[in-house]
């Protein structure tokens, strides 16, 4: 990157360059001198050096069949085979979501295409089985058809909202089933695994914590000392201690100091990551809140707008604006510390890696399942940072790049 | 009004303890009303408990959870299955989260004591032992004078390893890393003679290693982990049916009763019989039915089908989980 006076000018009194050979810019730039020579032919050995062993180990190497092996269990853990269609169904209902919102949210055909057919083709490509192929195919056409649905409809935007948050019950309630149902039967969060526990762990840290974090941010903020006192306490014990903590103590203690309560173990996570994550978040709204102006209370008053109505309607809309990267940067963080739960023994994408690995046939295999289980967790990470830079740029936060 | 709410809180509270009191009480007829086992497992120990390709468990102490699901239930498939992390065992135990506990846990007397864990018996002894390559020669410890040894650092492995060697007045060389995966590459790589560990911590690494038939695991062992299912302390019938579903796996091998023979099974010895249910009513004594051992061996086999499947995969050798008749540890107490 270049930080010259001349990249202010317009791009069209900007002096022409020469357009430059490839030669002449490698001269100019890396064997400009005989010290850049070096460290450029230095850098390229390594460059080198790194890919070629990593390609030798990723080609010829590593055994990719333990991953479409062990599919299964990666993706939904011991979740029972016969109960599959209701992790199909909570998926189905998530694409058609994610699909109608980009629609509404006015998102180009292009780009949801960018996003679908990757997958489409992945699935093809990969050793799929059938049905999984069919389904896979019918999430795409539903991406597609709420996109296409909901094109351009920015008022339905109330009832989408309205949806997600109805999903979250909707998807718990496809995953847990019904007790002694026959078509439903409960299956026990111990049998919940893979990427799905992981998914599920964060969606619900996700949903739980945004709304509590903007609690505790307004309650330190608090003019009642009581309810200031309490939040600040609350944030700051819990940012004192690691999330790892939090987790134990959820698992070991709440057993022992509540022996009469059996909280599920599922749940006792959830409660572990929604609380640490509340504090991080009440912490970001926080900075927003300071960030608007004191005008804005004052016009708000002055419009005789009550105490509540000024921070529902005024200042947390645009507190939250302002926040919004380092919200999602909360959420991305929450996602991957979602692999922290596997310590305490439950089976998420992490978790399960370790018990397939454990599977006498795939032993000494942890860099092809680790390296699985990294890259899923980055194409999450990067779709989250995505959508994030997305809606920064749809409210103008950023210059479209 | 607060007396009132004194007063409801009371009986919460009594209500709770009381339930609570029921629940210690009678595990048996909470599995039974439940529908299914809970237990607490390992989930990532090779060959002892571990998912497979299809997404259902497996494994050495996996099988013994079958076992007693299916004395109990007459369904091996009625467990749920609930990972622990070595930390978890004791609330898990204590608490009764879940009904048994079979995930590589050493008997010790403060575990049997302060955990208020009742073990049933030992299912696997395991101990310190060691591997070397084969082109040494090494048999006995005694062949190992002047070697260097591999060993993980502040481990009671590292300390068995001292205390014996000294004791036998053997000299060594212990070569000491931090971690256990770099324990196994050094040796690997012919930084030592031979390493020390669990022998079937040994037996999993040595399938891992580039050429596992160069190396040899000694039959040597120098500590006792004798690993086996433990139950909550106080609920003495849910702890005689553990302890006799292990020993009907024991037994099954001492008379040759196995998967595929059970069902037809005929011999002239009561004991036998009595094993098979067809006189002696001993499952009424342990709040079963008659046929609650045929359906452990139907559901997993006898003690050697068990090892076999899921043990000797890894190389690890019966060593003193042998039959005492063959020189090793397994008893089965009488059937009478």
């Amino acid at each position: 990157m270049q930080t010259s006076p001349q990249g202010a000018l317009p791009p069209s009194t900007r002096p022409r360059l020469a357009p430059a050979s490839l030669g002449r810019w490698l001269k100019e730039n890396l064997f400009n001198t005989w010290y850049n020579s070096l460290l450029t032919l230095v850098s390229l050995w390594f460059v080198w050096v790194a890919i070629s062993s990593t390609a030798r180990w990723a080609f010829a190497t590593a055994r990719w069949e333990v991953i479409p092996a062990n599919l299964t269990p990666l993706l939904i853990g011991t979740y029972p085979r016969g109960q599959v269609w209701r992790i199909w169904t909570a998926l189905l209902t998530v694409a058609f979501l994610a699909g109608a919102t980009a629609g509404t949210a006015g998102g180009r055909g292009k780009r949801v295409a960018a996003w679908v057919a990757p997958l489409a083709l992945a699935s093809l490509l990969f050793p799929l089985r059938w049905p999984t192929r069919v389904m896979l195919g019918a999430a795409v056409a539903l991406v597609a058809g709420g996109y296409w649905l909901f094109r351009g409809k920015r008022r339905l935007w109330p009832w989408l909202a309205g949806a997600w948050f109805f999903s979250f019950p909707w998807i718990l309630f496809l995953m847990w089933g019904i007790e002694g149902s026959g078509a439903m039967p409960r299956v026990e969060t111990s049998a919940w695994g893979g990427l799905a526990l992981t998914l599920i762990l964060a969606m619900v840290g996700i949903a739980a914590s945004l709304p509590i974090g903007i609690l505790l941010a307004l309650g330190r903020r608090s003019s009642l000392p009581v309810i200031s006192w309490c939040s600040t306490a609350l944030i700051e014990l819990v940012r004192g201690t690691p999330l790892v903590t939090i987790l134990f103590m959820a698992h070991l203690m709440v057993p022992i100091f509540l022996p009469e309560l059996r909280i599920d173990k599922v749940v006792r996570a959830m409660i572990g990551l929604t609380i640490f994550t509340s504090a991080y978040m009440a912490e970001n709204v926080r900075g927003g809140l300071q960030g608007v102006p004191k005008g804005q209370y004052e016009a708000a008053m002055a419009l005789g707008m009550s105490g509540p109505l000024t921070m529902l309607l005024v200042i947390l809309p645009q507190a939250l604006r302002a926040v919004i990267p380092s919200i999602v940067g909360q959420f991305i963080s929450l996602f991957k510390d979602t692999s922290l739960v596997a310590i305490i023994g439950l089976l998420d994408l992490l978790g399960i890696a370790r018990s397939v690995i454990a599977n006498p046939r795939w032993l000494g295999l942890q860099a092809e399942v680790f390296l699985f289980a990294g890259l899923i967790y980055w194409l999450f990470s990067f779709t989250l940072s995505q959508s994030s830079r997305r809606i920064e740029r749809a409210l103008g936060l950023t210059k479209p790049s | 009004m607060l007396s009132h709410r004194l007063r409801s809180l009371v009986v919460v509270c009594l209500l709770v303890f009381g339930a609570t009191a029921i629940a210690q009480a009678q595990t048996l007829e909470r599995v039974k009303s439940r529908g299914r086992l809970v237990c607490g497992v390992n989930n990532a120990l090779p060959g002892f408990g571990y998912i497979e390709s299809d997404g259902s468990w497996s494994g050495f102490d996996v099988d013994f959870c079958r076992a007693i699901a299916a004395a109990v239930l007459g369904d091996p498939e009625a467990v749920e299955f609930v990972p622990l992390s070595a930390a978890q065992r004791q609330p898990a135990i204590q608490t009764g989260e879940v009904d048994v506990l079979i995930r590589n846990t050493t008997w010790t007397l403060s575990r049997d004591t302060e955990w208020t864990a009742d073990f049933a018996p030992t299912t696997f002894y395991d101990g310190q032992g060691f591997m070397v390559r084969k082109d040494l020669g090494v048999a006995e410890l005694e062949d190992l004078a002047g070697a260097s040894i591999c060993v993980t650092r502040g481990t009671t492995t590292e300390l068995n390893l001292a205390d014996t060697m000294r004791a036998r007045g053997i000299p060594f060389t212990a070569v000491v890393f931090e971690e256990v995966d770099t324990v196994y590459n050094a040796y690997e790589q012919g930084r030592c003679d031979a390493v020390t560990s669990d022998t079937s911590q040994l037996a999993s690494r040595r399938a891992v290693m580039a050429n596992p038939d160069d190396h040899v695991i000694l039959d040597v062992t120098i500590s006792k982990e004798p690993l086996g299912p433990a139950t909550r302390h106080g609920d003495n019938q849910w702890h005689d049916i553990v302890t006799w579903v292990v020993f009907a796996t024991f037994f099954a091998e001492e008379y040759g009763i196995t998967q595929a023979n059970v069902g037809s099974f005929e011999s002239g010895n009561p004991e036998v019989n009595r094993f098979l249910g067809k006189e002696g009513g001993l499952g009424a004594m342990l709040g079963l039915d008659d046929d609650w051992a045929v359906r452990v061996i139907q559901a997993v086999g006898n003690y050697a089908e068990i090892f076999e499947r899921n043990l000797s995969p890894l190389g690890i050798p019966r060593g003193l989980n042998r039959q005492w008749t063959d020189g090793g540890l397994l008893f089965a107490y009488p059937f009478r």
